[in-house]
């Protein structure tokens, strides 16, 4: 299926959450994948052509990841 | 590590090259070289609204000044509204009216109204109310500058209009995400850089001829007024500095204390960082604190000309 670079970037953005879980304490990294999980989760109902709001979300999610990422934090909340 | 880095920006770039599809959009995101590919047919069809201006001040309500004196002078102020928590709803503009007898002189103080009276949803940044913080930068009726050192047009019949700075990601309301400015800024090391000692132990001194040099730059509050005034700025963002970061980093190439001018000026002597300055000199029109960004930059490119 031919994919557009927005699409890309936001499996790009998923792949990139699923790796940063593996570096987590292993006792907690169900936690870490399941709140990245639910973050994608919560904004399914996006309408793909509303590319404003998706790159919005992009550039938020890496924002997350990117505080998220940090080796100082070491569990999270599981709603 | 380096070896495999290259390769795959060979790679990338031969994945840019292929022949051009018939069907190209541009995206915001120019650095994504996937971006000019053919897309599914199920987002080609796009929506020609999906792009536009926020939603007029006419299509929105208007919250108006709560209790009016008697000879009001009723002034109406368009804002610029976005509420990320909603990320699917559309920017819009939101008419508040305000009694400028109750108002201070300032769009500041109009701003600081409305938010303690009216509405507390309105987001904005501010700090000093005095000019020398530089939060409460915002393109008020079109001229990017400071709300606390913009006077409020006094004639009611004019409305002004206020949106955050221009060609910046925007945090909510008013509020631009700035984090890519401070890592310009970050970029030009904005400290003094010294490898010998100062002759006598004490502080690093210098004469006043060298000391005035440093006048008309260290003035920089770094708002950003400058930096999102220009056309430059806008197209190349993530490469060029802007006017506001050059305007820094020529402060400490002029600094006599500094030891590290070869340096400083090698790291700026590309296509992208610096020579994006096309001297359109919107920057020194726009500054609030009244400096000229564009002789820096000018000084900058005269001492790479000459050395």
């Amino acid at each position: 299926m031919a994919r557009s670079g927005l699409q890309r970037d936001v499996l790009a953005l998923y792949r990139q959450c699923m790796k940063a879980v593996q570096q987590k304490p292993i006792e907690n990294r169900d936690n870490f994948r399941s709140f990245a999980r639910s973050e994608f989760r919560h904004h399914l109902a996006v309408s793909k052509k509303d590319f404003g709001t998706i790159e919005y979300l992009i550039r938020k999610g890496r924002r997350q990841l990117e505080i998220y990422e940090d080796p100082g934090i070491r569990n999270i909340s599981n709603k | 590590m380096a070896a495999t880095r290259t390769l795959a920006r060979l790679a990338t770039r031969r994945i840019a090259a292929r022949p051009a599809s018939v069907f190209t959009r541009s995206f915001a995101s120019v650095s994504d070289t996937h971006a000019r590919d053919p897309l599914s047919k199920a987002a080609e069809k796009i929506d020609p609204k999906v792009i536009t201006k926020p939603i007029p001040e006419s299509q929105t309500s208007t919250i108006k000044e709560p209790e009016p004196g008697k000879d009001a002078k009723i002034k109406t102020f368009h804002i610029y509204r976005w509420n990320p928590d909603e990320p699917s709803s559309k920017p819009k503009m939101q008419t508040y009216t305000l009694d400028l007898n109750k108002t201070g002189p300032m769009m500041l103080d109009a701003l600081i109204r409305i938010k303690n009276e009216v509405d507390p949803t309105l987001t904005f940044r501010r700090s000093c109310r005095e000019g020398i913080c530089g939060s409460c930068a915002m393109n008020i009726d079109g001229v990017n500058t400071l709300a606390c050192l913009c006077r409020i047009p006094t004639e009611t019949t004019k409305e002004s209009r206020i949106y955050p700075l221009p060609h910046m990601y925007v945090v909510k309301d008013l509020v631009p995400d700035m984090t890519n400015f401070y890592k310009q800024y970050r970029s030009v090391k904005p400290y003094l850089q010294r490898e010998t000692a100062s002759p006598d132990g004490r502080e690093f001194r210098q004469s006043k001829e060298d000391r005035r040099k440093l006048d008309g730059l260290y003035e920089c509050i770094l708002c950003a007024c400058c930096s999102t005034s220009c056309p430059s700025y806008w197209w190349n963002q993530e490469e060029y500095l802007g006017p506001a970061v050059l305007l820094q980093s020529y402060r400490w190439i002029a600094d006599s204390r500094d030891e590290k001018k070869p340096e400083r000026l090698d790291a700026l002597n590309n296509s992208m960082s610096l020579y994006r300055c096309h001297t359109i000199l919107n920057c020194s029109r726009t500054c609030p604190k009244g400096l000229n960004p564009a002789l820096a930059i000018a000084e900058i490119k005269k001492s790479m000309a000459f050395t």
